[in-house]
């Protein structure tokens, strides 16, 4: 069994409660952070435990939280992004359901740690029955002195709210969620200023994903040199993966940064091997924003070394060969699946998810998603493919926000690996028969 | 157009929710609002609906349209009772979302975005709704329905057309206690 630090007391019954919680010494890191150590104290633990991001871009969080602007007089915010609409990534949910005070205490360490007296939680409009669950968590919160004015007798005042978006997966980009917060249309923000600078009403602000946050209660607890020890060099502590697809048992499951890909895919201890007894052809690692891998690639490196869950593994290669470990959204596919249909699955979705204000992503997603609709439906030409290429391309780091990359690589990584099952789909359309009869596995007919 | 007021209920939440922002900023609310308003009047943002949102807090009607226009959880034209979204991404397409899709436009005649005849439902089809670990999935108001199988959706359209109430994100969710 790997170590667990946010999903520990995942089979306590009632852990969601208050009282609960707090015998399983809940809210030990607010006292921790406030009595014993400063604000400035928190940050450093928080450099030194080496957290990444858990959002998807993996920025080491201490640093971002250094970088915080604090003019005097002037308000500072911290926003969780509780937004999670990358595709494959259900982990946020899992833990706010089962887990509401890890999140509540985590902003409140959080939120003393950066000097901020109102903080919010964004979460995305779908979840509401989970913003509910939230809202009695931060109620019973205030109940205890853990939120209002002077929380511990230090002077230290802290209001938190939830907020609910309205669905636009756009609104997970930091400063398109800023953008919703303000009551607006979620259209990215152009930067510079970044939040540290100018964020939620043009004040300094820092937005952290839901895992990131709760991640810094065990490494206030525990103290940042002994989180850094668990994981695997600069992937330091645990993280939250979401598994879904061709698996026998999908799930949320903690792992400790570094256990190898194969022993995640087939052991019992997580996702118990592929569903039906088929073997595995790709896997999407991060969300669908990163790119696919075929089977060999996923499970070595392309010099032949075990691939691990960890930032530095799944990115070995570059996107030659490697990926991301993303949001930690991994999405198994079997020897079924039909990588270009799904392509399609993923650039309708990004189509659909553009807010429109680049012409490259905008259009491009527009294009890419029609393309596809030809090749699958027995229409395409093999110049299409070579047309899909170059369109990616043009969308690719020439966009406001990263939506467009993440629109661009998936076409470019499906290309790159399964070029020859384009090339089928226009020379022999009638493969495509094949696949409208592929969902018989799903069993779907049975009660 | 006079007509429309919040009931007092929504209209004490509405106040209160104002009040989460710093002075200046009341605009915020406007999101969380228009969920409350969409509850309250038959599940849709009617013209009328956007523009007492608009009084209430003090901004031009166009701000409103533009904002409920983005967000795809906003209707801005009439709905059945049951919204039925059946999430069409990545892990439930692999899974057989299509199957239900088609299913529940079988079953209900109807195309994925009408509503039937008798006003009870309408079939949309949506992005991942974070529920992929237990695709294929649907949500109906403030609940998930995972793990669907056929014979399970049509247990359900059958307990939503007996119940024959209107369901809301905003309701209380039937599957989970808090
Ligand atoms: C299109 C797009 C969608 C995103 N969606 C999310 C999301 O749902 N949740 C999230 O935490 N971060 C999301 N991000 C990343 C955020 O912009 C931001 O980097 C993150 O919230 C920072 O938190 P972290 O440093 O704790 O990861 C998204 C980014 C992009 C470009
Ligand atoms: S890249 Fe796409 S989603 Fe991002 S700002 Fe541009 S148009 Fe909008
Ligand atoms: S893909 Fe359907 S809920 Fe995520």
């Amino acid at each position: 069994m790997g170590k667990k630090l946010l999903l520990q007391h995942d089979h306590v019954p009632g852990i969601h409660s208050y009282e609960v919680y707090r015998k399983h010494g809940g809210y030990a890191s607010v006292e921790k952070a406030m009595k014993q150590l400063s604000a400035e104290a928190v940050v450093e633990e928080i450099k030194k435990s080496g957290l990444r991001g858990r959002g998807g871009a993996g920025f080491p969080t201490g640093m971002k939280w250094s970088f915080l602007a604090k003019p005097p007089g002037v308000p500072r915010y911290l926003v969780c992004n509780a937004d999670e609409s990358e595709p494959g990534t259900f982990k946020d949910r899992y833990l706010m359901e089962r887990h509401p005070h890890l999140l509540i205490e985590g902003m409140i360490t959080s939120s003393f740690a950066l000097g901020a007296n109102t903080s919010y939680i964004y979460i995305r409009g779908e979840y509401f029955y989970v913003s509910r669950i939230l809202e009695k968590a931060i109620e019973e919160a205030y109940a205890n002195g853990w939120l209002g004015k002077n929380i511990l007798g230090t002077g230290y005042d802290l209001d938190l709210y939830v907020q609910v978006g309205a669905g636009a997966y756009i609104c997970g980009e930091e400063t398109a969620l800023l953008e919703s917060l303000e009551g607006k249309r979620g259209n990215p923000r152009i930067k510079p200023p970044f939040p540290a600078i100018a964020g939620l009403y043009g004040c300094p602000t820092v937005v952290n994903n839901v895992e990131t946050i709760a991640a810094v209660v065990p490494i206030v607890t525990m103290g940042g040199d002994e989180y850094a020890k668990i994981g695997i060099g600069k992937s330091t502590g645990t993280k939250l993966i979401s598994a879904s697809g061709h698996i026998n048992k999908p799930g949320v499951y903690e792992i400790e940064l570094g256990v190898p890909v194969e022993e995640f895919i087939y052991s019992e201890e997580y996702c118990g091997g592929i569903k039906n007894g088929k073997q595995l052809k790709a896997v999407v690692a991060g969300g669908s924003s990163v790119p696919i891998l075929p089977a060999h690639l996923i499970l070595k490196t392309v010099n032949g070394e075990p691939r691990l869950m960890s930032y530095e593994s799944l990115s070995d290669g570059g996107f030659a060969t490697g990926t991301m470990l993303g949001s930690g959204g991994f999405i198994v596919m079997d020897e079924d699946t039909s990588i270009v249909k799904n392509l399609w699955n993923f650039t309708r979705f990004y189509h659909h998810e553009s807010c429109g204000q680049c012409s490259p992503c905008r259009e491009g997603t527009g294009w890419m998603e029609k393309i596809l609709h030809r090749i699958l439906h027995g229409h395409g030409k093999i110049s299409d493919i070579d047309l899909l290429w170059d369109i990616q391309g043009k969308i690719e780091g020439k966009t406001i926000c990263p939506l467009g990359d993440a629109a661009a690589w998936p076409v470019a990584a499906a290309i790159r690996h399964f070029r020859s099952e384009f090339e089928e789909y226009v020379k022999n359309p009638g493969s495509i028969q094949d696949v409208k009869h592929y969902y018989r596995l799903n069993n779907l007919t049975e009660a | 157009m006079n007509n429309i007021r919040f009931s007092d209920e929504s209209l004490a939440l509405v106040q209160k929710m104002i009040q989460r922002y710093p002075e200046g900023r009341q605009k915020s609310a406007l999101i969380p609002m228009l969920h409350v308003a969409q509850a309250e009047f038959d599940g849709w943002l009617a013209p009328e609906v956007m523009d007492y949102i608009a009084s209430l807090l003090n901004i031009q009607p166009v701000e409103v349209y533009e904002v409920a226009s983005f967000y795809s959880m906003f209707n801005l034209k009439p709905v059945g009772k049951c919204v039925i979204e059946v999430c069409r991404t990545s892990s439930c397409w692999l899974l057989g979302a299509e199957d239900v899709i088609r299913h529940l436009e079988n079953k209900l005649s109807v195309k994925v975005g009408g509503t039937t005849t008798d006003g009870m439902f309408t079939l949309k089809s949506v992005e991942c709704l974070g529920s992929c670990g237990t695709a294929p999935m649907m949500q109906v108001g403030a609940d998930y329905y995972e793990n669907l199988t056929l014979p399970k959706v049509d247990q359900l359209v059958e307990k939503f057309r007996h119940d024959g109430k209107r369901k809301c994100y905003t309701d209380q969710p039937e599957n989970v206690t808090i």
